[in-house]
């Protein structure tokens, strides 16, 4: 390989995001194994801090992209600075996390510089002349390995979890900070009026120590008191997956998972949810994981202590009755 | 408003998923296929604006033959017409060459705005809709949960992490990706699907929106499939099996005994 490997970071008004991390450990895995140079990318209204932070770790350089016009993120701005510090510079290969910032303008940039562009990565392993790359289609549901068709500069954006920020390796003394000039004079034509969070969450499940979770698989609104049954058995809280609240069959604040809300609790039984990646990251770190679903190959079996196949109108009900009779309550 | 509105069929949430022979795709026979999720929001989203506003959506879809019936879906719900880009060149694309050759079929319409779902559920690159604005020179916004027109300009709410959202304004024209649960999707009415009947559906191919048939499908893309299976698994549940009485009392002895959370 040619170029230089960048590793673009991501800032927010907390400083360098731990993703970023993530993303240095998968290019110094790449770097290694093409015998490339691995720089960091830092894009910020101040980026100092960041920098410093980076040149900690085992890279050539950090390149340091710093902007008025880079806070708050635009995909006008944003685009526009990497579009010239990839033309200036040539790398080769452009590694970004799939956040929901870099979903919004990294697709762009890719068709600005005509790049290829393997999205939402998983893994990476190297077979002869190829860096093979694995993503998980379907929903997770299959893998599926993928390989630039190009020779032109190329871009891999890393699922959030794939890589692990603590295999960021340090480096052996303070790298070079490199500041790369950058001419964002054009306006943004997206302005931006207002950040804020909703409601209050109204119920609070990060503190439940039980939660029964529910998905799709309930198939309506009409039968959520088999789940709710089984959490009163339990004295847990109700939770569900994003489609039955976007459905409307529970209020949003009961939503799990990248959108929704993180949570930890002693126990976690998921009913009739398959285990999108949006979902997992909200309750992959429980103590003790259940799933109930028909489907075998359900992901959702991946993260999971225990697990039962079938038919959750079957399983829910027996489960209520027998938690109640364990409890003396039957 | 002129609204263009891109629609993907993909297989059902449920379906099952057969590797074909080609190692690539899946199984096509008897798939049970639907709208993208994302996008059903979508033409929801552009039906609402249509009614609130005036103008008309056009549904616009890359796909085989089969892809007539997402396509008549959509009609049925509401949409004015659709085109429909169906010709073996198209296929085997990655995002940026479906891209193109949905950039060059919504070029010659006119339109205000373009609305796409943030993502496929089959495939999931979660790129086509801010390549298609970049290509034309547009502004782009993602995730979107709420749409207000405001003449030249539109303000869009824009969903963030963990509960976070930002309120947007974009100039016109432009391209927003909806996120699922933007407003509920309505069903399509029996009237609804008769009408779609008479219906126009444009079927084109690269040449008729003035590509070359080397420039889309796999003979344009950047980044190639090689292989598509089922994950080993690594680590993983504990399948307990045995009826439901029988499994789910093995389960409560072992949540109280070996996991010790009962
Ligand atoms: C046989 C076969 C081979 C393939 N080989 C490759 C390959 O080598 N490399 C590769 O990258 N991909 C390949 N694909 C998948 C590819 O065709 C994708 O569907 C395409 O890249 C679009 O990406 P996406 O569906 O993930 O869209 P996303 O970017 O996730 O979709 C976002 C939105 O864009 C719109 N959209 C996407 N596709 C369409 C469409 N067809 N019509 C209308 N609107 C649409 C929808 O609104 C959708 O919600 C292959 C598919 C098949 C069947
Ligand atoms: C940017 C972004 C953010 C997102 N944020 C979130 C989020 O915060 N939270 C979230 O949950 N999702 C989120 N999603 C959506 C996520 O990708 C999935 O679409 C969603 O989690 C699927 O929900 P589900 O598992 O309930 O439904 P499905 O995927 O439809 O799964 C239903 C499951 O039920 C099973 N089933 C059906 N019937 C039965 C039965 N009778 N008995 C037993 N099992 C049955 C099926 O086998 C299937 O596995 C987000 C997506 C994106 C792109």
């Amino acid at each position: 390989m040619a170029g230089a490997i960048w590793a673009v970071t991501e800032s927010g008004d907390d400083g360098l995001k731990s993703i970023s991390f993530e993303v240095i450990a998968c290019g110094q895995a790449l770097a290694e194994a093409l015998g490339s140079p691995l720089e960091a990318v830092v894009m910020a209204a101040d980026g100092s801090a960041a920098a410093e932070a980076l040149a900690a770790k085992r890279v050539e350089a950090v390149r340091v992209i710093e902007d008025a016009a880079l806070a708050p993120y635009t995909p006008d701005a944003y685009t526009a600075a990497l579009v010239e510090a990839i033309k200036a510079e040539a790398p080769s290969l452009v590694l970004f996390p799939h956040s929901y910032q870099s979903r919004d303008w990294v697709p762009r940039l890719a068709a600005e510089v005509d790049a290829g562009f393997i999205s939402d990565v998983v893994a990476h392993h190297i077979d002869g002349d190829d860096t093979v790359f694995v993503r998980q289609p379907y929903q997770g549901k299959l893998n599926s390995d993928c390989v630039f068709a190009g020779d032109g500069i190329n871009i891999v954006s890393l699922q959030s979890g794939a890589y692990l920020a603590d295999d960021a390796a340090a480096g052996d003394g303070a790298a070079e900070i490199v500041k790369q000039p950058v001419n964002l004079a054009a306006a943004s034509r997206t302005e931006v009026l207002e950040t804020f969070q909703e409601v209050e969450n109204k119920v609070d499940l990060s503190r439940a120590e039980v939660i029964v979770a529910v998905g799709r698989g309930i198939g309506k609104q009409e039968k959520l008191p088999v789940v709710e049954e089984l959490a009163e058995a339990l004295g847990a809280q109700l939770a569900a997956s994003r489609p039955v609240c976007d459905n409307e069959w529970l209020p949003i604040d009961r939503q799990i998972g990248s959108s929704g809300q993180t949570v930890t609790p002693k126990l976690y039984i998921a009913v009739g949810i398959s285990g999108a990646i949006q979902h997992l990251v909200g309750m992959k770190n429980s103590g003790t994981i259940v799933a109930i679903n028909k489907d075998a190959n359900a992901p959702v079996f991946s993260v999971s202590d225990y697990g039962i196949v079938g038919d959750l109108f079957d399983i829910v009900p027996e489960l209520t009755n027998q938690i109640r009779e364990a409890k003396g309550t039957g | 408003m002129k609204i263009a509105v891109c629609i993907k069929q993909v297989p059902e949430g449920d379906a099952h998923l057969k590797i074909d022979a080609d190692g690539i795709s899946i199984a096509d026979a008897d798939l049970a296929t639907e709208i993208n999720e994302s996008d059903q929001y979508a033409l929801e989203a552009g039906l609402r604006l249509v009614e609130s506003q005036g103008g008309e959506v056009v549904v616009v879809c890359l796909g085989r033959d089969r892809a007539d019936e997402a396509i008549r879906r959509a009609l049925a719900m509401g949409a004015e017409r659709a085109i429909h880009l169906n010709d073996p060149a198209f296929q085997g694309g990655d995002a940026a060459a479906t891209a193109r050759a949905l950039t060059a079929a919504i070029e010659r319409e006119n339109v205000d705005l373009i609305l796409t779902g943030l993502q496929s559920d089959d495939a999931g690159w979660a790129q086509t809709g801010p390549i298609l604005a970049a290509r034309l020179g547009w502004p782009s916004a993602t995730l979107i949960m709420e749409i207000e027109p405001e003449g030249d300009t539109i303000k869009v709410k824009r969903e963030l992490e963990a509960g976070w959202f930002q309120w947007l304004r974009l100039p016109l024209p432009a391209l927003l990706t909806i996120q699922s649960g933007i407003s509920t999707v309505r069903y399509a009415t029996l009237k609804g699907i008769m009408g779609a009947k008479k219906k126009e559906i444009t079927k084109v191919t690269p040449v008729d929106i003035g590509l070359a048939p080397d420039e889309v499908g796999a003979a344009g893309r950047k980044t190639r499939t090689t292989r598509l299976y089922v994950p080993e698994k690594t680590k993983g549940a504990e399948i307990i099996e045995g009826d439901a009485a029988t499994a789910v009392a093995t389960l409560v002895e072992k949540l109280q005994k070996e996991a010790k959370v009962l």
